[in-house]
């Protein structure tokens, strides 16, 4: 039953296991999105992000916990729900059958719209998303920015309180992905609720006004992007690259055990976590380098007993600086792993 | 680059509708936008669907009953002038059944497999198993056109050996749409069941046995003399159908033949299937299979 609520998505001690799974694809996870607000959903592939979003879609039910939203309830009242929200997907599903305008009137005409109001709001929509010219279109001669505008374009052509965007910007090219984020924000100044999911640590910092950091169908974190980076101690930390011929004779896959440089600076007094910490996105990294980072409350005076402590015990500093927080250094912070 | 036209769009003004009313609004839509791009396609469509009836009439209608022996007397047995009665109502069956089976199961292949085209309709305000009932709906006019369309098809192909009678057109139109819902509703099963990678492998182990035993060439009585043969028909849900058509289009034929120097005429009537067993076959396929490929398109796009 609807309950009067603030919240343009409540759930509560939500749970997911598929059949035959080992383990649970979201494992009780709880969280709120107030009306009008950007909410982020950061994780890894397979973190449970787009099956969170598949319950509150209704095209997933859940095996415990409940989900509201607007204040309906997804799994009893679908048809209420549907109508209140849209969906932006990962991959084009757009209906190939259809010209590029009458995916959005028909789209339209399933929610009810009347026609003359479907007709003018797709021509107005397709020209907000520069399509007006190639409204006639059949799907076959749109790139894949051109889609991902047109599944938007779609998805507000009832009016929808509440947006879904799972994993909006994935694969876009640079210029695409601005215009969205353009687009995003401006749909959010006009009272749109939008929920969406990502990978891309810039991407959550700058459109979102919460992220809830999920891993292994967890919620690790939930708050602002800035409180998020307070989670790291002093705020920065500092970084080290460190040459280690030792480590590769050892073997390095294992090295846990026999990191006599890891088990120097964690033992450093100030040091209050020394991670291990793989490549950046992208980067590769030569062999025989490990990359350490530790987090202090003064990172700054660290450098100097890291540095004799790396020396003392066979290695050989290559690198140093000092890393203002990023929403990724938080995820490796609570993780001790990379996002990708 | 786009320009921003911010038109602030007025606070959408949600009208109070009762969950029927917008389920029944959302089928509406999607039913038409089938018929919408059906029709914009209907000429392939036309030609999908009756390519195959058309040469099957000429073949087995026109062509082998006047194959010149060597002798100069057409061929008898089998194909004797009563054959042509009979295969065009199995004509008209095997065509509204497979245009109805087809007019799921592809779509619904691709769809499920990994096109998703269907997304945007399971999202529409409906409950899911409507989208699945509007895909049996739309199926089945599909047959019921291209079963149709088969009479003016035969009249013209077959000539002289067209008969048709008149006095059961209602019961004809009505085990047309019992024939095409049989098609649609297993066709929805199929294509909730068949991966897009095994739709080769479907022709071939689904679609030719039952275009062969749905006695469509050949009525279900004649195959007394094969018995086996007969029992392994029954379980085709087509030969109920054809042999229904059977029933409501063959006419009783009056042919003349001489003995002994007379001319004799004798008017013969191909026995069919009794009624009763021919609604039941039927009436099972219809609800066996519907609440199968629902529950099976359920499973496979809610998890």
């Amino acid at each position: 039953m609807a309950q009067p609520t603030d919240a343009a998505i409540e759930v509560i001690d939500l749970v997911k296991r598929y059949p035959k799974a080992p383990v649970n694809a979201v494992d009780g996870v709880s969280f709120a999105v107030q009306r009008g607000e950007i909410f982020g959903l950061l994780g890894p592939n397979g973190a449970g992000k787009t099956t969170t979003i598949g319950v509150l879609t209704t095209s997933v039910i859940p095996t415990s916990g409940q989900a509201r939203i607007m204040g309906s309830n997804v799994v009893a009242d679908p048809i209420t729900v549907k109508q209140r929200i849209a969906i932006v997907p990962q991959q084009s599903n757009l209906d190939r059958s259809l010209r590029a305008k009458e995916i959005l009137t028909f789209h339209a005409a399933y929610h009810g719209v009347p026609r003359k109001e479907r007709e003018a709001r797709a021509t107005a929509l397709l020209n907000e998303m520069g399509l007006g010219d190639r409204a006639k279109e059949k799907l076959t001669r749109y790139s894949g920015g051109m889609a991902q505008r047109l599944m938007i374009a779609r998805a507000l052509m009832h009016s929808p309180d509440v947006l879904f965007l799972d994993e909006p910007t994935n694969n876009l090219d640079p210029q695409s992905r601005l215009f969205l984020w353009e687009r995003i924000q401006q749909m959010n100044a006009q009272g749109l609720t939008i929920l969406l999911t990502t990978h891309d640590m810039a991407e959550a910092d700058q459109l979102c006004q919460r992220i809830a950091i999920m891993d292994h169908g967890k919620i690790l974190a939930l708050d602002t992007p800035a409180e998020l980076k307070k989670l790291i101690p002093g705020g920065i930390s500092l970084e080290l690259r460190v040459a280690q011929p030792e480590l590769v004779t050892v073997g390095a896959g294992n090295g846990a055990a026999t990191n006599r440089v890891l088990d120097a600076l964690r033992a450093l007094p100030g040091a209050e976590k020394v991670d291990q910490v793989p490549p950046g996105a992208g980067e590769e990294e030569e062999d025989g380098i490990t990359r350490y980072r530790i987090y202090s409350q003064d990172a700054n005076e660290l450098t100097g007993p890291a540095l004799q402590a790396i020396a003392a015990n066979g290695g050989e500093l290559r690198d140093l600086h000092l890393a203002r927080p990023s929403l990724e250094d938080v995820f490796i912070f609570l993780t001790g792993r990379n996002l990708r | 680059m786009a320009t921003f036209d911010m038109t602030p769009q007025a606070a959408p003004v949600r009208k109070q509708r009762s969950r029927a009313r917008l389920a029944w609004t959302a089928f509406t839509a999607i039913l038409g936008r089938d018929i919408w791009v059906t029709w914009r396609e209907f000429i392939p469509f036309l030609l999908q669907v009756l390519i195959q009836p058309l040469f099957f009439l000429f073949i087995f209608g026109k062509v082998i009953p006047n194959l010149n022996t060597g002798s100069g007397t057409a061929t008898t047995g089998g194909f004797g002038p009563l054959f042509a009665v009979s295969l065009l109502p199995g004509i008209v069956g095997l065509t509204a059944f497979t245009a109805a089976l087809q007019g799921v199961t592809l779509p619904l292949v691709l769809d499920l497999g990994f096109a998703r085209e269907i997304d945007d309709r399971l999202q529409a305000p409906l409950p899911i198993s409507l989208v699945a009932v509007e895909k049996v709906l739309f199926a089945a006019m599909r047959g019921i056109i291209g079963g149709a369309v088969i009479f003016p098809l035969g009249w013209w192909i077959l000539g002289s050996s067209y008969h048709v009678r008149t006095d059961l057109i209602p019961q004809m139109i009505g085990m047309l749409i019992l024939v095409a819902l049989a098609g649609a509703t297993v066709g929805l099963t199929i294509g909730t069941l068949v991966k897009p990678e095994q739709i080769g492998l479907m022709f071939s182990l689904i679609l030719t046995p039952l275009l062969f035993t749905g006695c469509t060439y050949f009525y279900w009585s004649g195959l007394s003399s094969i018995k086996w043969f007969q029992i392994v028909t029954l379980f085709n849900p087509l030969t109920y159908g054809s042999e229904g058509l059977r029933a409501t289009i063959m006419p009783p034929i009056t042919t003349t033949f001489v003995a002994n120097g007379q001319v004799f005429t004798r008017t013969v009537t191909i026995p069919t299937m009794e009624p009763q067993w021919i609604l039941l076959g039927l009436g099972v396929t219809i609800v066996v299979f519907f609440f199968l490929g629902v529950r099976t398109f359920r499973s496979r796009v809610v998890s």
